[in-house]
């Protein structure tokens, strides 16, 4: 095949559009991605003086000293817990509230409006969220006070609040719409008629669910738990207030060591964590193929 | 003991969606086991809606449905055993051509050796057997049809139904997937009905064609029947292939009456199907477009015809085997003859020429 003389300079072209076209998300991506995460990476090298002090230069030692650490173990433990437990919970309740939504509510329009329900939480501030099971959860809380006033309970249960439940439960609240949205996105591009003729095929109510369901929203629950895994998996403020101090995950060691000038240990632990999600990202990616789903 | 016989009797079936209009408005209707049924309408006359009913999709709001002696009224379809090919086909598309053809066995809960084995001899009978490990998305249009048709079928059901089967496929796919449906019913030897709104397609396929209108059945009966002998202008016109005249009745004379148009001696027409005519009636009437013949003024007409209605060419459309002449001959309605190509270039008209618009009398066919 022979280039045309005219060839050149319209692949330039094309090529220079491309370009335009990835610019804004090279933009903004460069400065608030990239070339945090390469100060990260360059710090975790550095060595310290204890003090806050950075020495340029190229060790280990901060890496050694994270993985030798059996807290390091034992944080990841506490926070993998925390990781399925809330993505658990909230897939059951995002899948079921999404098929709900899309194949109980006949009207459209209610669906809709019930589905904007399920973002009113997020009208207000994480903190102003969590802050609000505070008088539900309580010692002196609603649940408390009923299970006294019934009579189930002698003495109030101090397990509903500052304790690992607590940060389940806030994690959940936080969450689920960010498996709900996913979820009904796939779901509502389900056919309604595959549905009719399973049920012409003879499938009960669960195989629907099963075979055909569940199968087509492949796509919406691997997005919904990429969201929820690397948002609990980053995250320490909710451990914090909701354990009452009493729990810790990956993220709030990291914050301690920044508070007491440790940035190498805390960048080294940024990039070891960094490392697992994008593993447990890649290992989601691998089982199901958004990409194709999305397209089909 | 299972009950094979896939015999249908529609009583009195109504279906309402708002409760104030009607789509389907009493409809009586008996089909023969194994028969080949085509209902044909235009859209919204609730033909597909009769068959959902029949499916066990939609339930009547007043009426019977009777498959093989039994009210089925209330019966899943599974109960029914009514199979249905869904319009556009619904296929699974995330199940491989063998996975959606073995549906309906695995949800009744057959071995997966039984149904797979099951599956592949189902997708031997209709020719996929290259394409068993294949998604839907990578079939044609014509090989998803067939994937339907054995999806459908695969459960043995005594009736099936067909949803508007052939309106996604192209052409020339259609009539060759017409031979192929009517193939399959003669293999499995199993009622089928068939809802379309194409009028060649429900005479070339059906034993007993329906024609409706307005949730009503107009004519029913075999295909040449409607086609040839329609009951009234609605159907005329819907199957096509007619010319509808109308007019008041001027003389009745022994065996015929004399219709008056814009012809000097009127149209005679034979009194054979309506005995009670009276003068002054409004009468329509149709003459069949190949029973057209076409004469230049002041030649002799055809032996047999009496009638000739002066006309001027509209339009002539070559069509191949025959040719399509457009003709002003009535007033309101058109009037079209199809000329046998031969005979129209032995003597060519033109656009603008007048001609005779002739018929043999007893060709004529009073409508009700």
């Amino acid at each position: 095949m022979q280039p045309s003389p005219a060839q050149s300079p319209t692949s330039s072209r094309s090529n220079l559009a491309g370009w335009l076209y990835v610019s804004p998300l090279v933009l903004v991506l460069v400065p608030f991605f990239v070339a945090p995460m390469l100060v990260v990476l360059a710090a975790s090298f550095f060595a310290t003086d204890g003090f806050g002090g950075l020495t340029p230069g190229f060790t280990l030692a901060s890496y050694v000293e994270v993985l030798h650490s059996a807290l390091t173990l034992k944080l990841y433990l506490a926070t993998i817990k925390f990781t399925v437990l809330t993505w658990i919970f909230t897939l059951i309740i995002g899948f079921f509230v999404a098929y709900f939504l899309v194949f109980h509510v006949r009207n459209q329009l209610l669906a809709i409006g019930l589905f904007l329900l399920c973002t009113v939480p997020f009208w207000t501030s994480n903190i102003i969220r969590m802050i609000s099971w505070i008088p539900l959860l309580g010692k002196e809380g609603l649940i408390n006070q009923a299970l006294l006033g019934m009579g189930v309970i002698r003495q109030p249960l101090e397990v509903l609040l500052f304790s690992d439940l607590a940060v389940v439960i806030a994690y959940v609240h936080q969450l689920t719409i960010f498996m709900i949205v996913p979820i009904f996105n796939s779901m509502a591009r389900i056919d309604k008629k595959l549905i009719e003729a399973a049920i012409d095929a003879g499938a009960s109510r669960f195989d629907i669910m099963r075979l055909i369901v569940v199968p087509m929203s492949k796509s919406g629950i691997a997005l919904g738990t990429i969201f929820v895994v690397s948002i609990v998996m980053g995250d320490f403020f909710v451990v914090k207030v909701m354990s009452g101090g009493g729990s810790a995950s990956v993220v709030s060691a990291f914050y301690e060591d920044v508070g007491v000038l440790q940035y190498p240990t805390a960048a080294a632990s940024a990039v070891l964590l960094t490392l697992v999600l994008v593993a447990i990202v890649s290992l989601i990616l691998r089982t199901v193929d958004i990409r194709q789903e999305i397209t089909r | 003991m299972k009950n094979d016989r896939g015999d249908i009797e529609l009583a009195g079936v109504c279906k309402s969606f708002d409760g104030a209009t009607y789509v389907v408005d009493g409809v009586n209707l008996k089909i023969a086991d194994g028969a080949y049924c085509c209902f044909i309408g235009p859209s919204g006359c609730g033909k597909t809606t009769i068959l959902r009913m029949i499916a066990g999709h939609e339930d009547p709001t007043a009426g019977e449905i009777v498959i093989g002696g039994q009210n089925v009224v209330g019966l899943a379809p599974v109960q029914r055993r009514t199979a249905m090919m869904f319009q556009s086909y619904a296929l699974f598309p995330h199940l491989t051509v063998r996975e959606n053809i073995a549906f309906a066995l695995r949800v009744r809960g057959m071995s997966k050796t039984d149904r797979l084995r099951a599956a592949d001899a189902m997708i031997e009978k209709v020719r996929l057997s290259q394409f068993a490990d294949r998604l839907p998305a990578q079939l044609s249009g014509g090989q998803q049809q067939r994937v339907a048709l054995a999806r459908a079928a695969i459960t043995e059901p005594r009736v099936l139904l067909l949803d508007e089967p052939l309106s996604a496929l192209d052409e020339q796919l259609r009539v060759q997937m017409r031979q192929e449906l009517r193939r399959m019913q003669r293999e499995l030897g199993i009622t089928f009905i068939h809802v379309t709104h194409t009028q060649l397609e429900a005479i070339a396929l059906a034993d007993l064609v329906v024609v409706m209108e307005q949730g009503k059945i107009k004519q029913a009966g075999p295909a040449r029947d409607v086609y040839a002998h329609p009951h009234d202008r609605y159907v005329a016109e819907f199957m096509g292939g007619q010319n509808v005249l109308s007019g008041r009745v001027e003389k009745v004379n022994g065996a015929s009456f004399t219709l008056a148009q814009a012809a000097p001696d009127g149209i005679e027409v034979p009194l054979q199907a309506r005995p009670t005519v009276s003068v002054g009636d409004k009468v329509d009437i149709a003459v069949r477009r190949d029973d057209v013949a076409l004469v230049r003024p002041g030649k002799d007409l055809p032996p047999g015809c009496t009638t000739s209605l002066p006309s001027r060419v509209l339009a002539i459309e070559y069509q191949g085997y025959f040719v399509k002449v457009m003709l002003d001959t009535v007033p309101d309605d058109e009037f079209v003859a199809y000329v046998p190509e031969k005979t129209f270039f032995a003597d060519p008209f033109t656009v603008g020429d007048v001609v005779m618009a002739t018929w043999a009398t007893g060709s004529a066919l009073p409508l009700a």
